[in-house]
């Protein structure tokens, strides 16, 4: 950030308010993880930070560097892209895991499968 | 030729992504966008993707407008209950098995990122064999109108696009 000093003030204030509201949502996301209970809940305080947080942080990011032209905006469109993309699989793989696990030990909070697929392991059985 | 057209463009779109990205254009910089660009096609080719096609591309700005729309609320939604003090006795979370009729996979793969990305809902799991779908929602009141919002809001407007 050499040029933020060039950024003008009608510039400046909306790229500070964004900046802090994504970091408030992120710090709001790293709360839950500790104010939450159970570990499902905490799989959702994360994307607080993954979704608006980092939205908002990208928004002041095209911002300031297209009034500083110094480039094109298409960094930020691609990391918001990949963001959407990724973000699942990696909460969808934490959650199966955990699913499975609780299944293993047969916690009373997780669903049992649906009804078709002890059906299927009985005809092979 | 069918079958090496998709290829083609995966290729020429990943040459054109790492031009704009690095905004170089040294023999360097050509030589390695090239060699990744072919590579990285190649892996997509050999993992066989199914074939995609798209209906109504019309309603896709509605759509991603109305996403937006969504993840700023349950954001704002989300926030509240992590920071309100105390809120944990009164807030109930749970599962939520909702019956999908998409079967196709690209259509699945946009609903679990529409889901995972609004706060207070995660995909958990898809049953292939009845077609059933694991949700976990942080703020659970009624799970029937999870699996109407779930169905209306999203299901059948991506099933116009996918299917």
């Amino acid at each position: 950030m050499t040029h933020a000093a060039d950024l003008p003030l009608w510039a400046a204030l909306p790229v500070a308010a964004l900046l802090l509201l994504g970091a408030g949502l992120a710090l709001a996301g790293s709360i839950g993880l500790v104010r939450l209970r159970s570990f499902y809940d905490r799989m959702h305080a994360p994307t607080l930070g993954t979704t608006l947080g980092i939205g908002c942080v990208l928004l002041a990011s095209m911002l300031c560097f297209s009034i500083l032209q110094s480039r094109l905006v298409l960094h930020e469109i691609l990391i918001a892209a990949f963001m959407v993309i990724t973000t699942p699989v990696t909460l969808m793989l934490l959650a199966r895991a955990a699913v499975y696990r609780d299944r293993q030990e047969g916690s009373r909070e997780v669903p049992p499968l649906p009804p078709a697929a002890p059906r299927a392991e009985r005809t092979e059985g | 030729m069918r079958r090496r057209l998709p290829t083609c463009v995966a290729t020429l779109g990943l040459f054109a992504m790492w031009l704009l990205l690095t905004g170089n254009v040294s023999p360097g910089s050509l030589l390695l966008g090239a060699v990744l660009a072919i590579a990285g096609s190649a892996a997509l080719a050999a993992l066989a993707p199914p074939k995609l096609s798209l209906r109504r591309l019309s309603s896709v700005p509605g759509l991603l407008r109305d996403i937006l729309v969504e993840i700023v609320r349950s954001n704002n939604a989300v926030a509240r209950i992590i920071l309100r003090p105390g809120g944990a006795k009164t807030r109930r979370s749970g599962f939520v098995r909702v019956p999908l009729d998409m079967r196709s996979p690209y259509g699945l793969a946009a609903l679990a990122c529409i889901l995972t990305a609004t706060p207070g809902t995660v995909w958990v799991e898809y049953d292939s064999s009845d077609g059933t779908m694991l949700l976990h929602v942080l703020d659970l009141i009624d799970e029937e109108a999870w699996v109407r919002i779930v169905k209306d809001r999203w299901e059948r407007r991506l099933m116009e696009i996918f299917e």
